[in-house]
């Protein structure tokens, strides 16, 4: 136990559905423009999960349009509004940085059945 | 003036539920703190008072430092930490006076006294950011050295204050103009937005800014 987990456990939060990396996933992204409020959704796949704790992040990587696109976020953060998850990938690496050298079919995760 | 002495507990990071943004915290225990000598214009010259925390046995004491500590409030234990802060002639301060959390709270700018991580005996690229010299190209054994330092026939002496290599680091540092984030008087921890001096469970002192300049404006954007 770290000495600053007193600080950290108000802020973890309990909605986090359990994913790894592999997994596709919709994070509803909210997103703020001017006084108003709306969610967005950045829809891909998992490809790190880094950090411990309330520092713990996840990076989703989606192609649009042919260009490839990396979110980081922090699980824990109040700017995801929930996580969709909806499939299990099965991979062999914790970080899929392989992905980013592949396009098209070759960028293909398998779904784990 | 006001002021606590604290160890600095370690660094981990909140969320802002306004902006969503994560804000870097440093978590200080001030547990224990107090007041011990009160220095007056009269018998010392200047108005301080010494901030007491930490409190060990008296056969673990010198005895100086247990006397010290008996004349200044301290009757169970001997002080450990013994540092000493400014303040003006009309602050009212007793000796055994407990400091508590709540002398600050969230919002509040502060100073942040602490003694830095040595970094032993250092290059001059560490110390003092030199470039060093080429990888290659010629170079034989000079990559991180500092080249020349003077010249030949003026001044044919080496200028003083010439950077050079040394040690690094342990120096009391002041880090100005700090937000307090949070200040919990129940669990006695202050956390300040930002990093702080020293190692984790280093000796800092929080105290009132001495600078009364514009808070750092930080950029706000979702996310």
């Amino acid at each position: 136990m770290n000495p600053t987990d007193v600080i950290d456990q108000r802020f973890l939060r309990d909605d986090v559905p359990d994913f790894a990396p592999g997994d596709a996933v919709k994070v509803h992204v909210k997103v703020r423009e001017g006084d108003k409020e709306r969610l967005q959704v950045f829809q891909g796949n998992v490809i790190r999960r880094q950090g411990d704790g309330v520092r713990e992040t996840f990076t989703v990587r989606k192609v649009s349009f042919g260009v490839g696109v990396e979110r980081t976020f922090p699980v824990h953060s109040p700017v995801v509004d929930h996580i969709e998850h909806l499939t299990r990938g099965d991979v062999r690496r914790a970080k899929l940085y392989y992905l980013r050298d592949r396009v098209g079919k070759a960028a293909k995760i398998k779904e784990k059945r | 003036m006001k002021g606590i002495l604290g160890t600095k507990v370690g660094m981990t990071q909140m969320f802002d539920q306004d902006s969503y943004r994560v804000i870097p915290v440093t978590v200080i225990d001030v547990g224990g703190c107090r007041v011990g000598q009160v220095k007056t214009p009269e018998t010392d010259g200047y108005s301080a008072v010494q901030l007491f925390s930490g409190t060990k046995k008296r056969n673990k004491a010198t005895k100086p430092a247990e006397g010290h500590g008996k004349r200044w409030g301290d009757t169970e234990g001997v002080p450990v930490h013994v540092v000493e802060l400014r303040t003006d002639p009309d602050d009212a301060y007793e000796a055994g006076q407990g400091v508590t959390a709540d002398v600050f709270e969230a919002g509040e700018h502060v100073d942040v006294v602490g003694v830095s991580k040595g970094k032993g005996f250092a290059g001059v690229m560490k110390r003092h950011n030199f470039k060093g010299q080429k990888a290659s190209h010629g170079a034989h054994r000079i990559h991180r050295m500092p080249g020349a330092i003077g010249q030949c026939a003026t001044p044919s002496r080496v200028l003083r204050g010439q950077r050079m290599a040394g040690h690094m680091g342990h120096q009391r540092v002041t880090v100005q103009n700090l937000e307090i984030v949070e200040a919990d008087p129940d669990r006695s921890l202050i956390l300040v937005r930002g990093a702080v001096p020293g190692p984790r469970g280093g000796v800092v002192m929080i105290k009132q800014r001495s600078k009364d300049a514009a808070p750092r404006k930080r950029k706000v954007r979702g996310f």
